[in-house]
């Protein structure tokens, strides 16, 4: 079985922030792995070890730094990278880059595509949705448990109102919760053979898109400006002895009590 | 201006997230029409005449019985390109996420999530779009149509305007690939206690609790605030309180006058599910939480401590 496991480097958690020219995520500092990619990868590598000789390949898409981020997975255990960077692709929208992770996946042709379930950068989480749509493959969101048997996936899921049990045929695009595992440290083993594993290169050109249905030209969608929140009111703090005494004070002034 | 709206149901019910999606989209004026897709739904679809719907299209076939969204990306498709809509707006899910992504790819159509608000401007729409953990707030548009916008549940009121809605039955055309998941067992409610969706007031309890019997002391505060008991991710998975309680990203979305988070560090998931709540009061030993960083009070402490004391101190008050 080829799985094929989409990730996505983002900004080091204590970096985040806004560029106010672009309106855009800055990207320039460190990167990471998204952590919820990681549970991706660790089921994918599940998947892998419990069954037949599987493939297990991380598609990106991302500046050329983005290659740390699957340098992380493939010290965990994934065989090969094809990352798509291409200043053309700057800046893409979710329905941009679900062009730009289609043609990909159309190239690989796996027989499984799994997502993790959140972006920790745009706060996003519909990636899969578009990227089944184009493949016109069956999609399951939020599994908390995966099984695969005679040609099909089976997921346990989680919703608003409790668990559903979902059957889909493969090839099929799952999205995983991070209640599905808990993703595996890379070795030093895993870490010194990283740097073997293949990574290729890829521009949207290599992928026949055309530049113009990605970036900023191939989104729908902007960032017109940048504001402040609302203020909250005063955050207050208190702590020690008498701290159950002003939370009742608290309340009382906020009138709800 | 046509603006089309997503109505998702549950078990018999509208969900009041999307009545709020409705309410708003009626409020920016122009043509609303609600869409509907299930079995057995008609009844429901004439609901939302009164939060601004004057038509409601229907899909009832019992394909579209189990709550799953490629189906209804076919359902939503057909009736946008037939009714010529500018806009379709969702109650943000995770049936409403998956609906809008498998639209905005079907359609070439742009989608924002996580919106708070959107206003008429110009000929179009701008949408009000918190980000990195609501530190920055954007502003955001489109640049073709039809727009495609998920709402924070939550964020927008529903209101009754007491209208009728024309109900306009849709025979869908469903594609091969979108029936090829299926549905093998549905999540439905077991609840039990009163419903932290309508209570003013909620104390939830998180993995800092230590143990389930840590949920007691916060029965008693829930009891003597005339509030329901609210859990995490976390503990409702390790078993300490049951599903109908959880609220977060999976689990229910919560907007109380007052929200007491006890021993939650407030991860992402958690906080999308009650981060709309008015007054928020977070009771944990951890100085460098981050759910102090958006709550209103932090209380900087040990909860098996603070929670007992809590609760004596309300009723004392409470009594006098």
């Amino acid at each position: 079985m080829k799985i094929a496991v989409c990730v996505k480097q983002v900004p080091d958690t204590s970096s985040k922030r806004m560029n106010p020219a672009t309106k855009r995520l800055d990207r320039s500092g460190e990167g990471a792995l998204n952590p919820f990619d990681a549970n991706a990868v660790e089921e994918a590598l599940r998947l892998k070890e419990a069954g037949d000789d599987s493939e297990v390949v991380l598609v990106t898409m991302g500046p050329p730094s983005a290659g740390d981020a699957m340098r992380k997975a493939l010290a965990m255990g994934a065989d090969r990278a094809v990352l798509v960077s291409d200043d053309a692709a700057a800046g893409s929208d979710a329905l941009a880059t679900s062009r730009v992770l289609a043609a990909v996946l159309e190239r690989e042709s796996p027989d499984l595509v799994l997502f993790g379930q959140y972006a920790g950068d745009s706060e996003g989480a519909v990636l899969w949705a578009a990227v089944a749509e184009r493949l016109r493959r069956p999609m399951v969101s939020q599994v908390a448990e995966l099984t695969v048997e005679n040609g099909a996936v089976r997921g346990r899921r989680q919703t608003e109102f409790g668990y559903d049990v979902i059957r889909a045929p493969l090839p099929a695009v799952i999205a995983v919760s991070d209640a599905i595992n808990e993703p595996r440290y890379p070795s030093l083993k895993g870490i010194m053979g990283a740097k073997k594993k293949p990574q290729e290169v890829l521009s949207v050109g290599d992928l026949g898109v055309d530049g113009g249905q990605v970036g900023e030209s191939g989104s729908a969608t902007s960032v017109l400006a940048l504001n402040d929140p609302p203020p909250r009111g005063e955050s207050r703090r208190v702590e020690g002895d008498d701290a159950a005494g002003q939370v009742v004070e608290y309340l009382a002034e906020k009138r709800l009590l | 201006m046509k603006t089309l709206v997503f109505l998702e149901h549950h078990e018999g019910e509208l969900l009041k997230p999307s009545l709020g999606v409705l309410s708003k989209a009626a409020s920016l004026g122009g043509e609303v029409a609600g869409v509907m897709a299930g079995s057995d739904v008609e009844g429901l679809a004439a609901q939302a005449g009164a939060y601004g719907a004057g038509t409601v299209y229907v899909a009832d076939d019992p394909r579209l019985d189990a709550p799953l969204p490629q189906p209804r990306v076919d359902v939503l498709a057909q009736v946008v390109q037939a009714g010529g809509f500018d806009n379709v707006f969702l109650a943000q899910s995770i049936l409403g996420a998956d609906i809008a992504a498998g639209l905005a790819a079907r359609l070439d159509a742009g989608v924002n999530w996580q919106l708070t608000d959107v206003r008429a401007d110009g000929d179009g729409i701008t949408g009000t779009q918190p980000v990195l953990a609501d530190t920055v707030v954007c502003e955001v548009g489109w640049t073709s149509t039809p727009r495609i916008a998920l709402f924070r549940a939550g964020a927008l009121d529903a209101s009754e305007t007491g209208g009728q809605a024309t109900v306009e039955p849709v025979q869908p055309e469903l594609q091969d690939f979108s029936l090829a998941a299926e549905m093998l067992e549905q999540a439905h409610e077991e609840s039990s206690g009163p419903s932290i969706e309508d209570a003013d007031i909620i104390v939830a309890g998180g993995r800092g609790l230590g143990g389930p019997e840590g949920f007691a002391p916060l029965e008693e505060l829930a009891k003597a605030l005339g509030g329901a008991v609210a859990a995490t991710r976390a503990v409702v998975d390790a078993g300490w309180y049951p599903y109908s309680a959880q609220v977060g990203q999976t689990g229910k979305t919560v907007a109380p006058k007052l929200y007491i988070g006890c021993g939650i560090s407030g991860a992402i998931q958690h906080k999308v599910g009650m981060q709309s709540s008015n007054v928020i009061v977070a009771i944990n030993k951890d100085p460098n939480a981050p759910i102090f960083e958006f709550a209103d009070l932090a209380v900087v402490g040990d909860v098996n401590e603070i929670v007992p004391k809590l609760t004596e101190l309300v009723r004392a008050r409470k009594g006098a």
